[in-house]
């Protein structure tokens, strides 16, 4: 069964530069316990394919199917959880408060909700700061507490709009394990936006590469490293066989040495 | 186009206050509405309120019988002037006061960490209730050939509102350099004044313009307010007072110089603003005070 | 680290005190002038219960004026938040009230309610706390975070829940920064108001009476009751953000 399916959504924004073009004729199809990232320079769309399935924009035209509904009537069921590239933490909530807010926002009662929340805690390793404000915690553990909320209303699809962009390099690779372990633990379908290369790779069952102006998907390629993804993946060759596929199909062309960073634009 | 919009709904909004006062006039009770002993709405009469036609009318007629006597709204305008040259004293003696305690709370940390928790205390608190006993200076203080005027009186009033929120934009403003910039002219050695001429000064208009405007405003308040406890003679105060007097046998004609009182506080308003447009360059990122 | 705060200011308000004493002693000041801290001391013990009485009606207008005032500024912003239109309605209101002298409308409004009732001073007050309180409500409702917006709207909130969740606890700060403004306001202007005629029950007037009896340390007396009604209410303002801030 699909957990999303996107067919030939156009998105245009009126800019005061005149008619931007975001997204051109995009299909995607996402199964369930998929895991699929979305790479490629900015002002490629991906971030506002994000936001079109999680119905926080409408597309201009096509259609966005979320389990076999409109995009819309999922939000309104809560069929998925959302993460953002900042955490997006109520500053006068609580750790363990900003983690019940979308159980509270539904009605959850009380016991329920406290049950819940200390699961979540647990579940992303933040036990002893239940009681902390976001203000106390580093930008990771403010990630992770997104990342919890995002979890808890146990969603079949987690939608995730660069979550760990601001992070730095050594507090990223740590929370890619994490969400590698949390995703099959839950089983949930992750549709992952990011502008690292390595961090696509390692995390997905397939990457979605795309190219800006207008945005479109230019290649997906099928990530073969298996389900068990420990940290001894980063330094095998299959991984690097990969990231030099996806570099490649960014770059439109085998990379030399004239080739663009993604991580410069 | 949403800035006619919003020009259109701006004049509706004034005019919508005028519609108000007629409307409460012609359906509130005579007697207003009075509960638990305390009058809660205004009574409607023309001696309360009069119409609004009817203040237009007086403000153009005689200020009395007398053969010579002016127009309402020329007398107004006279008067007007008149405060307005009080306050403009009043708002730069204060600027000057203002910028210099804030150059001087710049410049000895001492006197920041000694003086600035006065300063903010003087606001909390009515020290414009002083005004009867300073207008009280007006006529009895000589200094040589210097005699102390009343009109000065309520100068130093006016001067006292201005000059608080002059001298916390400025101090914000002159310390709103970051550490980078400061240290970049450090290492040009540059000297405290050269910094504070080429970066601190142009760095604080931005906290300057609103501080400006709200110490404008403040010395009007403070000009109509002292003249209302001295009984200054040929200012706007003195004449809100002296109009009011004769309420009960001509209500329209108190309100002359409410408007024109009102109309002063928009032109101040209009003149720093004015002003601020032709220092747009330094302006890129303004606070609201 | 208190002591560094505390020192420096508290060394100068003593040191101007004295200085003030021994200015006016030596150098012969005469009281119209400035009268002695200690001529001012003697006249409040002696204006003690008249003081009091003064120093509560002022006061009492002060509050239910900044009370009406504040709620009045608090649902119009709440409103102005949502319709854009009922902003643009009252946005040059607001701007000219904040820049006008607002006490002048104290004797039409002693014509229009009567000379012998409270209600145009705390009209006046009303007024005059209105325009920080409105204005900084609304900037704070307006504080929403995009990504605080995206989040509950993937969370499918209501309007309301919108409101109750986020927007009014992010606009809580600005609220009080605005009452903070309108609370020595709403003193200043209750005295101020006085000068204006009507009632002759509140500090404003006995300051005004004791300065035209040439009665110059009374005078003072009761300015020290008007700054210390004006401290009260800075402190009971700050101290409501205090408990408001630690229950969130």
């Amino acid at each position: 069964m699909t957990a999303v399916q996107v067919t030939g959504v156009t998105k245009t924004f009126t800019t005061k530069a005149g008619l931007v073009t975001a997204l051109d004729d995009v299909d995607l199809t996402v199964e369930k316990g998929e895991f699929v990232s979305l790479i490629g320079p900015s002002g490629c769309g991906k971030s506002t394919l994000l936001r079109l399935i999680a119905d926080l924009d409408t597309p201009t035209s096509g259609v966005i199917e979320v389990f076999g509904k409109s995009a819309r009537q999922a939000r309104l069921d809560q069929d998925y959880g959302i993460a953002f590239q900042t955490a997006g933490l109520l500053p006068w909530r609580s750790v363990a408060a900003n983690i019940e807010l979308p159980l509270q926002l539904h009605g959850v009662d009380r016991v329920g909700r406290r049950q819940r929340v200390a699961q979540l805690i647990e579940l992303v390793g933040l036990g002893d700061f239940a009681r902390s404000f976001p203000e106390q915690l580093s930008g990771g553990m403010q990630q992770r507490v997104a990342i919890a909320r995002s979890l808890a209303e146990r969603p079949e699809l987690l939608l995730m709009d660069e979550p760990f962009g601001a992070l730095d390099e050594m507090t990223r690779e740590r929370m890619q394990s994490e969400l590698v372990r949390i995703s099959a633990e839950t089983g949930a379908a992750v549709i992952f936006v990011t502008h690292s290369i390595p961090e696509a790779v390692f995390l997905s069952d397939r990457v979605v590469v795309m190219s800006p102006r207008p945005g479109r998907i230019r290649k997906v390629i099928d990530v073969k490293l298996g389900d068990a993804r420990g940290e001894g993946l980063r330094e095998e060759s299959a991984f690097f066989a990969s990231v030099t596929e996806v570099r490649e199909a960014l770059h439109g062309a085998p990379a030399t040495g004239t080739a663009r960073g993604v991580d410069t634009r | 186009m949403t800035r006619l919009r919003a020009v259109i709904l701006g004049a509706l909004g004034i005019v919508l206050l005028g519609v108000l006062w007629e409307a409460y006039k012609a359906l509130g009770p005579a007697a207003g509405f009075e509960a638990f002993g305390i009058q809660l709405l205004p009574r409607t009469s023309d001696l309360a309120m009069p119409h609004l036609i009817d203040m237009l009318d007086r403000a153009l007629s005689p200020v009395n019988t007398a053969a010579d006597s002016q127009p309402v709204w020329l007398t107004v305008t006279l008067a007007c002037l008149s405060s307005l040259g009080t306050a403009a004293v009043g708002l730069a003696v204060g600027a000057v006061v203002g910028f210099g305690l804030a150059l001087l709370m710049l410049r000895f940390r001492i006197a920041e960490s000694a003086v600035l928790p006065w300063l903010i205390l003087s606001q909390t608190v009515p020290l414009i209730a002083l005004a009867p006993v300073i207008v009280s200076w007006g006529g009895r203080v000589h200094i040589g050939e210097f005699e102390w005027q009343r009109w000065m009186s309520v100068a130093v009033i006016a001067s006292y509102l201005a000059f608080f929120p002059v001298a916390v934009g400025a101090l914000r403003g002159l310390q709103s350099p970051l550490a980078a910039q400061v240290e970049l002219m450090h290492s040009f050695a540059a000297g405290w004044w050269r910094t504070v001429l080429h970066l601190r000064l142009p760095a604080s208009v931005p906290y300057l313009i609103p501080a400006v405007r709200l110490g404008a405003a403040s010395a009007i308040i403070g000009t109509v307010v002292a003249e209302v406890s001295t009984g200054a003679k040929g200012g706007i105060g003195r004449l809100i007072i002296e109009y009011a007097q004769s309420g009960s046998s001509d209500p329209a004609k108190a309100f002359s110089p409410i408007a024109g009182a009102v109309l002063m506080g928009l032109a101040t308003a209009g003149v720093v603003a004015l002003v601020a447009l032709t220092l747009g360059r330094f302006r890129s990122n303004e606070v609201p005070a | 680290m208190i002591l560094r705060r505390v020192l420096p200011p508290v060394a100068l308000g003593v040191l101007a005190l004295l200085g003030w004493e021994l200015l006016v002693q030596f150098a012969k000041i005469q009281p119209y002038l400035l009268p002695a801290p200690s001529a001012i001391g003697k006249q409040l013990a002696l204006v003690l219960p008249g003081l009091w009485a003064a120093t509560l009606a002022t006061g009492s207008n002060a509050l239910i004026g900044l009370i009406a005032g504040s709620i009045l500024a608090i649902a119009l912003a709440l409103v102005a938040s949502r319709l854009r239109f009922v902003d643009q309605l009252i946005a040059p209101v607001v701007a000219a009230i904040a820049v006008v002298p607002i006490v002048a409308l104290a004797p039409v409004l002693t014509n229009m309610f009567g000379a012998t009732s409270e209600t145009p001073r705390r009209v006046i007050v009303g007024v005059v706390v209105f325009v920080p309180v409105f204005v900084n409500t609304l900037r704070g409702l307006r504080q929403v975070l995009p990504v605080h917006r995206d989040l509950m709207r993937a969370y499918a909130a209501s309007n309301w829940q919108l409101t109750r969740t986020v927007t009014i606890p992010g606009a809580l700060p600005y609220i009080f920064t605005g009452l903070n403004i309108a609370s020595s306001l709403a003193v200043i202007s209750a005295v101020v108001a006085e000068y204006f005629g009507g009632l002759q029950n509140g500090l404003g007037s006995r300051i005004t009476s004791a300065a035209s009896n040439s009665a110059y340390p009374r005078a003072w007396a009761y300015v020290f009751g008007a700054i210390l009604l004006g401290l009260v209410f800075y402190a009971a303002t700050l101290a409501l953000e205090r408990l408001a801030s630690r229950r969130r």
